[in-house]
């Protein structure tokens, strides 16, 4: 039977499994948003700004594993979602977009609403797609979903001309992909991995760096088995957050420039490192040549090109995270390293990085804790970018994989919102909630509507410093305290969720910082709390830009520690 | 650390886009790309691309790896160490009077080059060969002043196999 473009592209999202679009319309869609009439399988959720659509594709990809989908008009429609396709893009996050295009008769002669947005999109997409055949729709569209999720995932874009929508054509869904110059490599070189093996048995002081690869993998129990049998002490990057419990008793917290310090020195003593889908991102090794000084080095990622990109690297295994724990786990002898892990522990006494200190005021710190607590450590965070980012990641501990969502390749401010509203779209029966920035949370502050509209019980914690608090941070440190361009003067939170149609409620000071966060839970829909907090409360631990891991900038009020770290309620 | 020109030989998908997406990624990664050629190969809808960079090894591998992460680029490989075969085609025109003439043309034999056009005051040469044959038969005209020089850059294949 034949059908239209529109319906082609309709009957492709849904055997894929496609449940939900966030998209936008306008002219050069307008045929495929007649067709998703008929397509109730098809749950459109209407954005208020295409980048709210690709974040909010973005964080229910995350959410879910599954493939997010966005959609959007030509030219405009389609240049809004570059900010949220370049995210994707740095974090590995399977999403396809879908962008109208004007008629083919048009294209190249710089129409109404005509852009060229498989050209901008070529450096931050993994593939995409302009379709200029009705009849090769179907093809295309089943190879961007398994681009997009194999792999290294990625955002892939298609492109359709406004008239190619339109066209006829008979519908065959292909069962397979024909694609001979993409073959992920999954299975790790047996060579290689009884090098590792040989390498880990011998370690004195063995170290994992575990990344989104293993979450993006699903490979906890596999991390947790190479952890435990060897007795391997695990830190992991900001998006690693949850693959490994991080109240475990061999968990020593995130690596990097907030990372604990703890964690840091750990790289630095270590004599092996076994890094695990993770790219060795500038912010998680500080200063390159002074990384891991005494370490032998074991990198297991499924995308070669990462492998000695930015790292020297002794050991290189190029595949799935999961098929190569699988294998290693075979092979591994179980050890003990109580000197070692002793030592970390020794070091985590001294330098605890996550202490709150005693204070009057409100502290963000002190916010993020208590959502913890009162969430039992089972909500998904979905950060903004900045202080309030670092606070999610250091102040609540995570011990459920896939439970902090945050922009760490772009740092996209913006993200949390709508990334938020995506991942409570996925995952309708977790509670999720937004840790947002007074500044990036104006950033995408319209995704309220939709929230709204949508009746999605995000719960949002704005960490209101007034300030671009991180900005502000370096600024202090480095630039003699002139704040220039970055202290925020409102707006009025309270009454924007008001206008909004959503309740919230503002919160001062500290002990009234636990019957707000009860309220929001107990509220059936969304919900607002705007935590007016220390405006130039800093983060620590801090290694200097330029410095090596180990030299890190503590708090400098050393007053009474209020918790200690495994007062799991 | 020491940078050599290395010959690359990239089989790639025959599809809209893949020179301007490799073309992209050269320019985003800093790499220091000296000649790219591309045509049809043996097999249908595939194209080789011989692909000219100067880099360290390290350098080099990233190239490498990068291009071949492309998903239309089939296979890539560095056949720099390998015992290959190189060649490149130029044009040059030369100027040429009745009494410079006869003179082009002994040094164009020489290099079993050939003169493809004749006019009343240039000639234009025709020659094939690896970098260093063009390099000296430029050294030897450059004399008679150079108009007009046209390069394809290298195309290579490795010996035998
Ligand atoms: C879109 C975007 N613009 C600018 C920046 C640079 N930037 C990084 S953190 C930051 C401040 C964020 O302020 P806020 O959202 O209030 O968070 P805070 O650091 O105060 O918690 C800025 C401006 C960015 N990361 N993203
Ligand atoms: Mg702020």
């Amino acid at each position: 039977m034949k059908m239209t473009g529109a319906q082609i592209l309709c009957e492709s999202l849904v055997k894929e499994g496609v449940e939900v679009i966030f998209g936008y319309p306008g002219g050069a869609v307008l045929p495929l948003y007649d067709t998703l009439a008929q397509y109730p399988q098809l749950r459109h959720i209407l954005v208020r700004h295409e980048q709210g659509a690709a974040h909010a594709a973005d964080g229910y990809a995350r959410a879910t594993g599954k493939v997010g989908v966005c959609l959007a008009t030509s030219g405009p429609g389609a240049t809004n979602l570059v900010t949220g396709i370049a995210n994707a893009h740095l974090d590995s996050s399977p999403i396809v977009a879908i962008t109208g295009q004007v008629a083919r008769p048009f294209i190249g002669k710089d129409a109404f609403q005509e852009t060229d947005i498989t050209g901008i999109t070529l450096p931050i997409t993994k593939y995409n797609y302009l379709v200029l055949d009705v009849g090769s729709l179907a093809r295309i569209v089943k190879e961007a979903f398994y681009l997009a999720r194999s792999g290294r995932p990625g955002p892939v874009l298609i492109d359709i001309p406004r008239d190619v929508f339109v066209d006829e054509a008979e519908f065959h869904y292909p069962s397979k992909v024909d694609l001979p110059g993409y073959k992920p490599t999954l299975q790790g070189h047996p060579a290689q991995i009884k090098k590792a093996v040989k390498l880990i048995n011998e370690a004195k002081q063995p170290l994992i760096i575990a990344g989104r690869g293993v979450v993006i993998s699903g490979a906890y129990t596999e991390l947790k088995q190479l952890a435990e049998t060897a007795q391997i002490p695990v830190v992991t990057t900001l998006l690693g957050i949850g693959c490994f419990p991080e109240t475990h008793i061999l968990s020593f917290g995130m690596l990097g420039m907030h990372g604990m310090a703890y964690a840091n020195m750990a790289v630095d003593a270590a004599d092996a490192i076994i890094a695990i889908g993770m790219r060795f991102d500038d912010r998680a090794t500080a200063k390159v040549s002074a990384f891991a000084p005494h370490a032998r080095v074991i990198h297991i990622d499924i995308d070669p090109a990462e492998i000695g990109k930015n790292v020297r690297v002794d050991v290189p295994i190029v595949g799935d995270v999961k098929v190569v724990l699988n294998a290693l786990n075979k092979l591994i002898i179980s050890a003990e390293h109580v000197d070692w892990i002793h030592q970390l522990d020794e070091w985590r006494r001294e330098h605890p990085s996550t202490e709150i200190r005693e204070s009057a005021e409100l502290l963000p710190q002190f916010v993020i804790r208590k959502i913890y607590e009162l969430t039992q450590g089972k909500a998904i965070i979905v950060t903004g970018v900045g202080q309030n980012q670092m606070w999610a990641a250091q102040y609540y501990w995570y011990n459920r994989p896939n439970s902090l969502i945050s922009a760490g390749g772009l740092g996209t401010m913006g993200f949390e919102l709508p990334a938020a509203m995506g991942a409570k779209v996925g995952c309708p029966d977790e509670i999720v909630w937004c840790v947002a920035g007074d500044g990036g949370f104006q950033m995408t502050i319209q995704e309220l509507a939709t929230i709204v509209q949508e009746r999605l019980a995000v719960k949002v914690a704005i960490i209101n410093n007034g300030y671009l608090g991180m900005v502000r941070q370096w600024q202090e440190l480095f630039y003699k305290r002139r704040y220039v361009a970055t202290p925020l003067s409102g707006p009025d939170f309270v009454k924007i969720a008001e206008a909004y149609g959503l309740p919230a409620l503002r919160v001062k000071h500290k002990e009234e910082v636990v019957p707000a966060i009860e309220q929001a839970m107990e509220e059936q829909g969304p919900f607002i709390i705007d935590f007016v907090v220390e405006p130039e409360e800093n983060v620590y631990p801090m290694v200097l830009p330029g410095a090596a891991l180990t030299e890190v900038l503590e708090e400098p009020r050393k007053e009474v520690a209020t918790w200690s770290r495994r007062s799991t309620p | 650390m020491v940078t050599t020109k290395h010959t690359l030989v990239a089989l790639v998908e025959d599809k809209p886009g893949v020179l301007n997406h490799m073309a992209s990624l050269f320019r985003r990664r800093g790499f220091n790309i000296e000649s790219i050629v591309v045509g049809h190969s043996e097999l249908p809808h595939l194209s080789r691309m011989t692909i000219v960079v100067d880099g360290t090894t390290t350098i080099m591998e990233q190239v490498r790896k990068q291009l071949d992460k492309l998903i239309d680029v089939v296979k890539v490989s560095d056949i720099t160490e390998d015992d290959i075969i190189n060649r490149e085609l130029a044009l040059i025109k030369i100027r040429a009077t009745s009494s410079t003439r006869s003179e082009i043309i002994q040094i164009v034999d020489i290099f079993r080059a050939n003169i493809v056009d004749v006019a009343s005051d240039s000639v234009t040469v025709e020659v094939t060969g690896d970098e260093e044959k063009i390099a000296s038969l430029l050294n030897l005209l450059r004399g008679f002043g150079i108009k007009e020089i046209a390069r394809t850059g290298r195309i290579a294949m490795t010996r035998g196999g």
